[in-house]
């Protein structure tokens, strides 16, 4: 009976196997791959110019991705990986499974970027997303006093609910508990992931949601509804920035270095504004997608260095949870 | 021997499964660690809300299947199939559904809001509760439901001739059927809800709403702790062992005798008050479970208009999926509960595959496959197999019951006419058994079209299933399609438990 089964997935497994091409295996996490991500435009680029087979895994998000990683240890296929992010570095780097790579850029981060390992490729600000019009609290702080409701999503599960466990941690350090004391009259739910809460929000069952300053682009240019905004805050905004990685174990090291320096070219880094819904890494030549120039652009820039970011982030969590636990 | 050896062998699988994948786990981390305050809470947590859950559903399923086994109306069998949709439903979908109806801008808020009232406060526990009654009440009511056909005709027209009334007819056989069926109704709804995660968490409000499938989720992502995710899977699993145990003490399975296999009008409950009582639960639990379902359609139709290509090829990635569940799924069912006629305990090895954390048991599986070959290669078998041990402990739930009737009331008889083993499942055991099979491989069927299972841990971009892409879309921004494809999803889902369900009633009717 498995015999079927085993010739409709052996399909994929057999156009590598017949091919005398080279295979590139980079993991990466799911919405990177899914058909409305780049994935496949940046396989498209890639195989023009590589003459070698680029083979996306996917697997959940960022954090799935780095145990993913850690399950396979050193006997992983993985050749790159694409997808962490600065908060999830400091582990990467510990788990002794990445490699340097020698990738030279101009990038259009708004911080210095300096890091033998990690190749970063797309970055942006996290952010309160509301409806033009509602409720527009203009800082941290005064969203905690204010009586808008908003969602969260759980940092032990999310992205984004981990970065503004972070962004509330840079900007208040030691009074980042009493923030979370006042906010917790604001959060309607916390979520597990940033789909739930958006789609929650999209309901209207709260006035803001926590995504990032780039989530309005998407609505204006993909469905061209411009009556939703991100809210400056005063306090700057936390950011992340996505990064990619050679796997130590890899068989196909120059492959690899050749994929992480396409990373940083034109060809992948004009697919990811309007795929990824970020910010390039370098601005491509052609400039940003008309609509992004509408976005608003924080003055101040927050984030964590990675290699105290894992030590602040218990520390953080652990608040988190008295705050909201009562 | 013949009897039990089949179903021996399908237990011994799943636990080999069950449990090599969580000692995989286990080694991989080189042994258990201990568990903090935190995962203490969410033990308990975990705990209040399976209980609350559990004991609802099927308190509420009662007068929901009594009405349905007694009174006969028009579309009671589309009612009975939309029974099925609830839990069907991707945990995401379905909570969105249900915000519509029950969150601060939903219907009912909307409504309150016109008399200047508050809007609902869906979230918290009684919202985590809400929800798996959402989901279960449907489950435990078809379960009861089958309990209710269980019951002879004959009985009942010798108790109308008798001349008993509603009381007494409760008493002598409705009550004696619910000893032996909701004990395992209770179990299974409890697994469900025990290993609950997205719904506790978006409706629980927060993280005191913590539960252990998320301190499981929490212990492998965030702190690649594999062996507090081990520990915490058998604390889980020893709880629903437990839960099983003290079920089957509890179940007195005795069966009615045998009957003519007939339905029959139920004179005793012909009073006006009785026939208001019945419709107004009807009215309430379609309510209950139709308006939710209805937002999801309203939501879905602007968007089923224009899905992407994808979708489409990710639905027939789904329907080779449903296809080898249903086989695999049904068949090993089957045997398994001939065996479980004689050997009770087998119905508690089934459980394990809901038992445990599913994070788990892919990790599990993933570290199995890995020394050999590319997990990714296997990830379609492996979603089969998910699906496979995930359904079997619902569709042994309602094969087992009929099947240990058919045993005590025809295998004296057929052993005195010394019917061969193969005679008796063609003759007897299957035409008895066929409504249930249907009934059992239609909820497989639903129930794998709408998993997610293990495919997001394993997932290569070109076998995504339609509950994945309902997910990716989401993750995309593009509710809208999203919401296309989760009707399409539902619409599917329901087909597929229809055509099965019905396929096993053809004539059990007349």
């Amino acid at each position: 009976m498995m015999k079927h089964l085993t010739l409709v997935t052996g399909l994929v497994a057999a156009t590598s196997a017949v091919a005398e091409t080279p295979v590139l295996n980079v993991y990466t996490y799911d919405s990177f791959v899914s058909d409305w991500g780049p994935g496949p435009a940046v396989e498209e680029a890639f195989e023009k110019v590589c003459g070698c087979d680029l083979q996306f895994t996917g697997a959940g998000d960022g954090a799935a991705l780095l145990a993913r990683l850690k399950l396979e240890g050193a006997r992983t296929e993985a050749d790159v990986v694409l997808g962490l992010d600065t908060s999830l570095i400091g582990a990467a780097r510990e788990s002794g499974l990445f490699a340097p790579a020698s990738v030279s850029a101009d990038y259009t981060l708004p911080v210095a970027w300096s890091d033998d390992m990690f190749v970063p490729f797309d970055w942006g600000y996290f952010a309160f997303v509301g409806n033009k019009g509602g409720k527009s609290p203009s800082s941290i702080a005064e969203l905690a006093a204010s009586d808008a409701k908003i969602i969260i999503q759980d940092p032990r599960s999310s992205t984004p609910g981990l970065g503004l466990l972070m962004w509330v941690k840079a900007a208040y350090g030691d009074d980042a508990p009493q923030i979370w004391a006042d906010l917790s009259d604001n959060i309607v739910t916390v979520t597990k992931g940033w789909s739930e809460a958006y789609g929650l929000f999209l309901e209207g069952e709260a006035d803001l949601v926590l995504s990032y300053t780039t989530s309005p682009a998407y609505h204006l240019i993909a469905e061209e509804d411009d009556s939703k905004q991100a809210l400056p805050f005063t306090e700057g905004h936390y950011m992340q920035i996505e990064v990619a990685g050679k796997a130590a174990a890899t068989d196909q090291p120059e492959l690899a270095d050749q994929f992480l320096q396409f990373v940083v070219s034109d060809a992948f880094q004009q697919v990811i504004p309007t795929t990824n819904w970020m910010y390039p890494a370098v601005t491509p030549a052609a400039g940003l997608p008309e609509g992004f120039d509408t976005l608003i652009q924080p003055e101040k820039s927050l984030l964590i260095a990675s290699d105290q970011a894992d030590a602040l982030r218990d520390v953080a969590l652990g608040e988190w949870l008295a705050a909201l636990s009562k | 021997m013949r009897q039990v050896a089949p179903g021996l062998l399908v237990a011994t699988l799943i636990a080999a499964i069950v449990l090599g994948a969580l000692s995989a786990v286990l080694w991989r981390a080189g042994g258990g660690s201990g568990l903090g305050p935190a995962d203490i809470a969410a033990l308990k947590f975990t705990l209040v809300q399976s209980v609350l859950s559990s004991v609802i559903s099927c308190v509420l399923a009662i007068p929901v299947a009594r009405a349905l086994a007694r009174r006969a109306f028009v579309g009671r069998g589309l009612l009975i199939t939309l029974l099925g949709a609830p839990f069907i439903l991707p945990v995401i979908v379905a909570v969105l559904g249900l915000t519509a109806v029950f969150g601060r801008a939903g219907v009912i808020s909307a409504a309150l809001g016109w008399f200047g009232l508050p809007p609902v406060q869906i979230y918290g526990l009684h919202g985590v509760v809400l929800a798996h009654v959402f989901f279960n009440l449907p489950l435990a009511t078809r379960i009861l439901l089958q309990g209710w056909l269980s019951i002879p005709s004959e009985r009942f027209r010798l108790a109308a001739s008798l001349g008993m009334g509603a009381g007494p007819v409760a008493r002598v056989l409705e009550y004696p059927m619910l000893r032996s069926f909701l004990p395992g109704a209770l179990v299974i709804v409890f697994a469900l809800c025990l290993s609950s995660f997205a719904v506790a968490l978006t409706l629980g409000g927060g993280p005191r709403a913590t539960t252990v499938e998320l301190a499981i989720y929490e212990a492998f992502l965030f702190d690649f702790d594999l062996g507090r995710a081990a520990v915490l899977a058998s604390v889980q699993m020893g709880l629903v062992v437990l839960a099983a145990i003290a079920a089957l003490r509890w179940s007195g399975a005795e069966g009615f005798g045998a009957g003519m296999d007939r339905t029959i009008r139920r004179r005793d409950a012909e009073t006006p008050l009785l026939k208001a009582q019945d419709f107004l639960v009807l009215l309430g639990v379609t309510l209950f479970l139709v308006l939710p379902l209805l937002m999801i359609l309203l939501r879905g139709l602007p968007g089923l208009m224009d899905l992407p290509g994808t979708v489409w090829a990710s639905l027939q990635t789904s329907a080779i999926v449903v296809f080898f569940s249903i086989i695999i799924g049904v068949g090993a069912s089957f045997v398994l509960a001939m065996a479980a006629v004689r050997l009770g305990w087998l119905e508690g090895v089934a459980l394990l595959g809901i038992a445990t954390s599913p994070m788990v048991i892919g990790t599990g599986l993933f570290l199995m496959i890995h020394p050999f070959d590319a997990p990714s290669r296997y990830t379609l078998h492996v979603t089969v197999a998910a699906n496979v041990l995930m359904a079997l402990p619902f569709s042994l739930r309602v094969m087992l019951p009929k099947m240990r009737e058919i045993y005590n009331n025809y295998n004296r008889l057929a052993m005195s006419l010394g019917l061969s083993h193969g005679a008796w499942i063609r003759l007897v055991l299957w035409p008895r058994m066929r409504r249930v099979t249907g009934f059992a491989a239609g909820l497989t069927g639903a129930l794998s079209m709408g998993d997610l299972g293990v495919i997001a841990l394993f997932a290569s971009p070109d076998q995504a299933t339609l509950p994945l892409q309902v997910l990716r879309l989401m993750g995309a921004y593009r509710m809208e399609d999203a919401a296309g494809a989760a009707l399409l999803l539902m619409c599917a889902s329901l087909a597929i438990f229809w055509l099965f369900d019905r396929g096993g009633r053809v004539d059990a009717d007349t």
